[in-house]
Parts: C-alpha cells; structure tokens; sequence
C-alpha cells in the first residue's frame, strides 16, 4: 500500500470526537484544492508554524467587504492553494435552516470552492473556506441568485448575530431573532461596505444567560431583562420541594442579592422584588415555578471585545433598559448615534470600548446625548481630580 | 448584475411548524437525557432537539449526510448552535427514538447539554490563518478525544466552556471561558529588510501596529520593531510578509481559566492565567490535553453542584487554587498591562 502522505493527521483520525481531518479528506476527494489544503496543513503539523499569507484585498462587485484574502505562503509546493480566500456569507438568524436551503448551498459551494467550510465562525457568519480570486463573482453572483448575501469583513459592521430566543426558549424577553433580522437588513451598508475606524459588532442574547455571549464580545451588546417583577407559583415551588430539590443550597443561597427566602412552614418562596437583580438564577433551576416579569425589554452594554488593543473588556451598562419592540426605531437610532461617533472620533483600529476609555465615559455619554445614570458604575468615583468644564463655573470678572 | 444588500434569509421560511406556532410561547423544558431537550409549550406542544458534535471544519458531504437524517426524522429542519453543535428538531415524538439510534449507528456523539463540556469555540489556526501560534482544530480534536466522556453526561457541577484562539486577537472571543487556550507568539518579527524595501508599504506596516512598535529605518528603507513594546500579536505581518512572527521553537500555548458570560448568580468575568506557557506538540498536543484534562477533573472534584469554574475559585481563592491544581505561580501570573494595578490585593484577608 502507497504511504500516506499526511501520516500527523492521520493520527487525527482517530478518537471519538468527530474528525476535522475526515472532513478535509471528503473534500480533498473532489477537489485538488482541499487536497492541497491537507499536504499544506501535514507541513505545518510537521514544521510546527502556518504558511498563509495576506496580500491584496480581493472582492466581489458592489461591496467592500465580505472575502478574506489569504494565500498560500508555499505557492510553488501547493499551487492549488495559491489562492485560497474565505467567503463570509450571512448565517440565518438562529442559524435555523431547512435541508433545501442548506443543499443549495453546498451545491454553489462544491462548484465553485473547496466544499470545506465552518457552518458557522465565531461571528457567526456561514465561512465558506477557500476559493480562487477567479471564481468569486461567480460564486457570489449564484449565491445572490439563491438568497444568500455577504457578510461583513474590514472597518465596519459585522454580521450581527443572537441566542435562539423566542424561537425555543422560554426566558425570552425580547425576540432577540427577529431583532437580529431587522438590524442585519436595516445596516446592509455598514456591513457592505466598510468606512469605519475598525470593526463593530451588534450581538444579541434575549435574557441574561446571554447564550450569545454578547456581552464579551461584542461592541454593542443587547440582553433581554424586565423591569416589573419576575413571576413566582408556589404551587408549582412546592412541587421542585416535594421532589427532593434543594431549593436552600441552589436557589436562596445563590441569590446574589438575597432577594429570596423559603419560608419552611409555609413552603412558599418569599420574594424581594425591589432587590432582584433579574440575574436569571432562580429562574434557570425552576423554570416551572420562576418566569420572568412582563414588562420585557432590555439592557444595552457598550464595548465588549478580544484582548487588542488595550485588553479584553467585558461591555459596559450604556443603558439600563429600553423597549425593543419592532420595528426597533428607537435601537436603532441609538445605533446610528453611536456608530456616528465612533466613526467620527475614534482613532484607526480603535475599537468603541477603546475610545470611550481614552475620551472617558462621561464625554461620550454627552456625545452620544445619554444622561448618566447610577447602573452604569459599580461604584462612583474615589479620585477627585474632577475635569470641571468652564460653563460649570462662574466667570471670573 | 448579481442583486446585492438584501441581508440574511427570512427565518421564518427556515423554522419548523412547530416553531412558527409555538413561537413565544414556550414554556418550560427539560432535559430527558444528555443532548436531548425537550421543550414544551403553553399550546401543549412539545419539540425535541437533539444536539450532536460538529468538527466546526466540515465537509459539504457531512451537511449533506445531516440533510439526510434531517429529511428521514425532522422533516427536513435543523439547526446549528453558538458552539457549533447540530441540533436535530424533532416535532413527531415517535421519530425521537429511531433518530437517537440512527445517530449511534454512525458514530455520532450525542450531548453538550446541562453540566456538560459542550463543544469547543475556536478559531482557524494553521488551516486558514496567517498569525497563528498554534492549530486551533487540531487542539480541539485531541482535548475532546480525552474529554467527550463529559460531552455525553451531564456529571459536572455546572456547565464547562472551553475555548480554542490560535493567537491573542481571540476570535471568537474566548477571554471569558471556562478553560481557554490561546496560542502565543513569544519572539518579536523577524525582519526581512530587503522584502519589506521591496514590498511593503512602511506607513501601513508602522499603523498596524496596535502599541506603536515599530518605527521606520531609513537607511534600509525598511523598519525596525522596538523591542520593549512589541507584545507579539502579528498585526505587522498581515500588512507585511517579510515580518515573520511565527516562531516554530517559540511559539507555543497557554491556559486561562474561570471566565464566564452568563450574569446567572455572578457577573461575567475574563478567564485569568493558569498556565504561561506549553510547547506545541502536534499532532496530539499531550501536555495541553493532559492539563486541561487536569483542571477540569480538580474543579469537578472540588467544586459545589452549581458552580462554574470561576466561582468556585471565587469561593476558594486563586491562592488555593494554584495549590489544589499544582500549578507554580510565577511572575507572569501578576498582570502589568493596562489594568494591572486592580489585580493587586489590598487587603489583609487571603488564605494562607
Ligand atoms: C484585533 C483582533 C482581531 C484580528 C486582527 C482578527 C483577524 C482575523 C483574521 C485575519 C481572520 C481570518 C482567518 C481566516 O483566514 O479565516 C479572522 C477570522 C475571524 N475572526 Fe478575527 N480577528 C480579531 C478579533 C476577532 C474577534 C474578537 C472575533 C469575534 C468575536 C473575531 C471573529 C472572527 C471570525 C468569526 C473569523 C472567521 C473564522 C473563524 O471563526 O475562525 N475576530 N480574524
Ligand atoms: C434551549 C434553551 C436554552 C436554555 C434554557 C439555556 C439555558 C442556559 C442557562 C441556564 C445558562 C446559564 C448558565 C449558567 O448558569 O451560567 C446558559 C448559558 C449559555 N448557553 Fe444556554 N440555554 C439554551 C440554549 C442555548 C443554545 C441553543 C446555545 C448555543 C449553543 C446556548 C449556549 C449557551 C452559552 C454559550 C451560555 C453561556 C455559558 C457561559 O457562561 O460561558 N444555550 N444557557
Ligand atoms: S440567552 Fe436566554 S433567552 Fe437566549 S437562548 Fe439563552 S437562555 Fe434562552
Ligand atoms: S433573578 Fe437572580 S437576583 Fe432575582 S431573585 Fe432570582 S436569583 Fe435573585
Ligand atoms: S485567533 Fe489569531 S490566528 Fe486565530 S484566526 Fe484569529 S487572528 Fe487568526
Ligand atoms: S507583533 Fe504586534 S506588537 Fe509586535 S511589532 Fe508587530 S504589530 Fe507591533
């Protein structure tokens, strides 16, 4: 038997954990691009480092954005993979899709790319993995024909994305799905054709689980709440007890502003409504006996992102709670605000939570024409080097 | 001219029935059994989603295997979650059990749910990627191969996310895992003077650079990288081929942990440093699975029933915690970058 030529990923074959190396050798089968893809990867398994490349910024018709360029760094070793660039197609909200829709896609994807892909980047975008400068119009232009759009790449909006939400869950307080349509199409422009300082992300979870981990990672970060008070049946509370639950250790004792208390005699959960901080706690271990309140909407955070430049930051409570009910006039004018000024002021590659670190939040509250409320600090200030402003002090003579 | 700017598909064609008429009105779920969620309506409806692992990287043939089962047990409908599972929704409860047998028949593993391990968020690596420190799927098959007894059962104390980055830009943004590892670069760029002359362009290359590391050398019409800035993130090489920063003997991972997202109990925090550094040792990365599977089996051993990773450490203390999982602390645990100073103990009450 011929020796194989990839005997490090071979070994990759092995185990219980779905095999991404399987996957590569289906497409490899095909397409000499994918098998190029193998022999490339076995050298850098072998020699320990990557050998892509940047270079040149390649496109489709119409947008600025959307394809990551990437070549081979090994062209002459792997020429199949001189060119080898992702295209960032927009994932359904959900990422819900019937098999039709999905066979569609593959059918483009086999004719035109490697027949690899990621379903679906951290983004959340479809990553269609591979294919020449030459054939991407083409490949755009049939995905166009079949409802599949770009998705965003560069200085500019990135395909918003959002937990599952109304669809199948029951802590929905918002339809964090159709919220992520609507901006998806209200923003096309921003998404298509990158003018910004640097990226922006709009993610969206519709309770604070946040599935969507929209708060660590995302500039702009929607998280459905409410602000009446969440609903308790002490029938159905009785029922979690009588079964054995430990409703003391995983419920009361986890509250994180003792909001609770189990009254033993009475076997009723009391509750501190004013103090609950709509953590989701009880109500993800009894989700029979705890719902949300009903007058739904949420909470907006600013700034979320991955280490560079500054470090990580985890996005800040911008404001407390606003309706988002369709048709989203109000977010998304806040949005537009927002992205004014971050396109206005910010630096290049200077991400918005950046920005406001450097210009200081109070300046940007001003900017965007928000008034400071005390839900956005954990704490006041404990430095007093105040920056008064001159129309805050009386005039001297 | 190919239409342009009309967004995602409408996922009203993409839901099922189920879905489309029971939509808001879910009203509780449970889980009958790891990977399997059966979620139940006010309506009285009941949907079932079986979750199944995904390699992330995938063939077109594997989707169409999926389209398959989709169509014999689902009427044609699925989904894929935030974490690169597949999600089989079954509305007839007669096809839940063929469905769960036919997945076992083909190897499948079925899971990710509850107090599980579910599948791992991570990025592109040495596969498609020109910064990488390290492969990112490659990581995730070895870790998963030892650890997908935790994918199948739901026997932690709470759920456990882990993460791959192959380099510090994190996509996908893993700084608030459970358990993350991210490849690092440890070595400036290699200068190649006469093809940055050559080809690239100098202004570009000294604006890529986030902390404003290099500075221009007119005498070689090229630049240079000031060594005490350069925290080795690879930006300049994006712009510029002739500034390697990929260093086979240098580069390598490292281990964070106790991050989270949710604000359920505790707000979201950043994953923090457990380990600085561990050799890349393809293709099975032995001493990176053999600590990941370390701390996850010290925090499922020592944890309380509900406590993610990063509250359990929050109740015992880092101090224990490098105790307990016998990893040295050293001077690369104590942050000195922007927010080092907040990281420091002010106070006379630590464990001893
Ligand atoms: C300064 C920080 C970052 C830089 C320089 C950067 C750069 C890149 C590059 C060059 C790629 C292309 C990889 C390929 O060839 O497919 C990529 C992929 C990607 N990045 Fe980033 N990235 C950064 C941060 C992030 C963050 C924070 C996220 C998500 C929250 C993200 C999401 C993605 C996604 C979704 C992909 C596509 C494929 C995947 O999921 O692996 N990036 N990034
Ligand atoms: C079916 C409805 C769902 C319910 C009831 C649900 C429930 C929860 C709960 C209770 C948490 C909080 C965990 C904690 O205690 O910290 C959570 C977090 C999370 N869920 Fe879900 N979830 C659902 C769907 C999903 C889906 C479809 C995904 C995507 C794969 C997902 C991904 C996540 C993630 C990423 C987190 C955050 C974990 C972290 O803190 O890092 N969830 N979910
Ligand atoms: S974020 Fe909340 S509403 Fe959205 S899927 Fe998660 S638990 Fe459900
Ligand atoms: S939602 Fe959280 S804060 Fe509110 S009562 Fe429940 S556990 Fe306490
Ligand atoms: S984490 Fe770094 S190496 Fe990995 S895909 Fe993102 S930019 Fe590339
Ligand atoms: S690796 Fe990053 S920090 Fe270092 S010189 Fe290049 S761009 Fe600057």
């Amino acid at each position: 038997m011929a020796q194989s030529k990839t005997p490090m990923l071979d070994d990759l074959e092995k185990g219980a954990w779905p095999s991404f190396i399987t996957e590569m050798k289906k497409a490899a089968a095909k397409k000499a691009n994918s098998q190029d893809l193998l022999d490339q990867l076995e050298l850098s398994y072998k020699d320990k480092t990557g050998y892509w490349k940047h270079g040149g910024i390649v496109g489709v018709k119409g947008y600025g954005g959307g394809v990551i360029g990437r070549y081979s760094a090994k062209p002459e070793e792997f020429p199949n993979v001189k060119e080898f660039h992702t295209v960032r197609v927009n994932m359904v909200p959900g990422f819900f899709y019937t098999t039709k829709a999905l066979r569609s896609l593959c059918e483009t994807w086999d004719k035109f790319g490697s027949g690899l892909t990621n379903m679906h980047g951290s983004t959340g975008d479809i990553i269609l993995l591979g294919t020449t400068t030459e054939n991407l119009q083409p490949c755009f232009d049939e995905l166009s024909e079949k409802g599949w759009d770009l998705g965003g790449s560069g200085g500019g909006l990135r395909t918003p994305s959002g937990c599952v939400g109304m669809a199948r869950c029951e802590f929905a307080c918002i339809d964090s799905m159709d919220f992520i349509q609507e901006v998806t199409r209200h923003f096309q422009n921003e998404i298509h054709r990158p003018a910004w300082p640097y990226k922006f992300k709009i993610k969206c979870s519709a309770c604070a689980n946040d599935c969507a981990a929209a708060t660590a990672r995302s500039d702009f970060a929607v998280i459905g709440t409410w602000r009446d008070s969440l609903k308790i049946d002490q029938d159905a509370v009785r029922e979690y007890v009588k079964g054995g639950f430990d409703i003391q250790q995983l419920v009361v004792g986890k509250c994180p502003t003792k909001a609770l208390e189990f009254d033993s005699a009475k076997q009723e959960l009391k509750f501190d409504a004013e103090n609950c901080v709509r953590c989701m706690n009880c109500i993800d271990m009894m989700p029979k006996a705890v719902k949300t309140g009903k007058d739904r909407g949420a909470a907006i955070l600013i700034g979320g992102k991955a280490p560079v430049v500054k470090s990580a930051f985890i996005g800040w409570v911008l404001v407390p709670f606003m309706k988002v009910d369709a048709p989203y006039t109000e977010i998304f004018d806040l949005v537009s605000r927002i992205t004014e000024y971050f396109d206005e002021h910010a630096k290049p590659r200077e991400r918005i939570g950046e920005l406001i670190y450097r210009i200081g939040m109070g300046n940007f509250l001003k900017g965007i024409g928000l008034t400071p409320q005390p839900q956005m600090v954990s704490a006041p200030r404990a430095n007093p080097y105040i920056f008064w402003q001159e129309e805050e002090v009386v005039k001297h003579g | 001219m190919a239409k342009t700017d009309f967004g995602p598909p409408d996922y009203r064609t993409m839901i099922p029935p189920v879905i489309a008429n029971n939509y808001g009105k879910w009203s509780y779920h449970e889980i009958p059994q790891p990977g399997v969620l059966k979620h139940v309506s006010e309506t009285g409806a009941v949907l079932y989603s079986v979750r199944i692992a995904s390699a992330r990287l995938i063939s077109t043939d594997w989707i169409k295997e999926l389209c398959d089962i989709a169509e014999k047990y689902c009427d044609g409908y699925l989904r894929f979650t935030t974490r690169h599972n597949v999600e089989f929704l079954v509305s007839d409860e007669q096809q839940l059990q063929p469905l769960l047998a036919d997945l076992k028949g083909r190897g499948y593993l079925v899971g990710g749910t509850g107090n599980a391990i579910s599948n791992v968020v991570h990025t592109q690596g040495w596969i498609h990627c020109h910064t990488p420190a390290t492969d990112a799927s490659g990581l995730v098959k070895s870790m998963m191969d030892e650890l997908h007894g935790y994918f199948t059962t739901m026997k932690l104390p709470a759920r456990v996310r882990l993460a791959v980055a192959c380099c510090v830009n994190m996509c996908g943004a893993c700084h608030c895992s459970d358990i993350a590892i991210v490849g690092i670069h440890r070595t400036i760029p290699r200068i190649n003077h006469e093809g940055v002359a050559k080809a690239c362009e100098i202004p570009s290359v000294i604006a890529a650079c986030p902390t404003g590391a290099i500075r221009p050398n007119p005498k070689l019409k090229s630049v240079e990288v000031i060594k005490e800035k350069c925290m080795f993130c690879g930006n300049c090489y994006t712009m510029c081929p002739s500034m390697e920063i990929a260093d086979p003997i240098n580069d390598g991972v490292s281990i964070w942990v106790g991050g989270k997202v949710s604000n359920a109990r505790t707000a979201p925090k950043f994953s923090r440093l457990a380990i600085p550094f561990l050799p890349n040792n393809p293709p099975r990365w032995p001493e990176v699975t053999d600590a990941v599977k370390h701390l996850v089996e010290v925090y499922a051993k020592n944890a309380r029933a509900g406590e993610r990773m990063g509250e359990w450490i929050d109740r015992i203390g880092w101090e224990r915690f490098f105790k307990l999982t016998d990893i040295p602390f050293t001077e690369k645990h104590i942050d000195d970058f922007t927010f080092a100073p907040t990281t420091f103990r002010s106070t006379s009450q630590f464990r001893l």
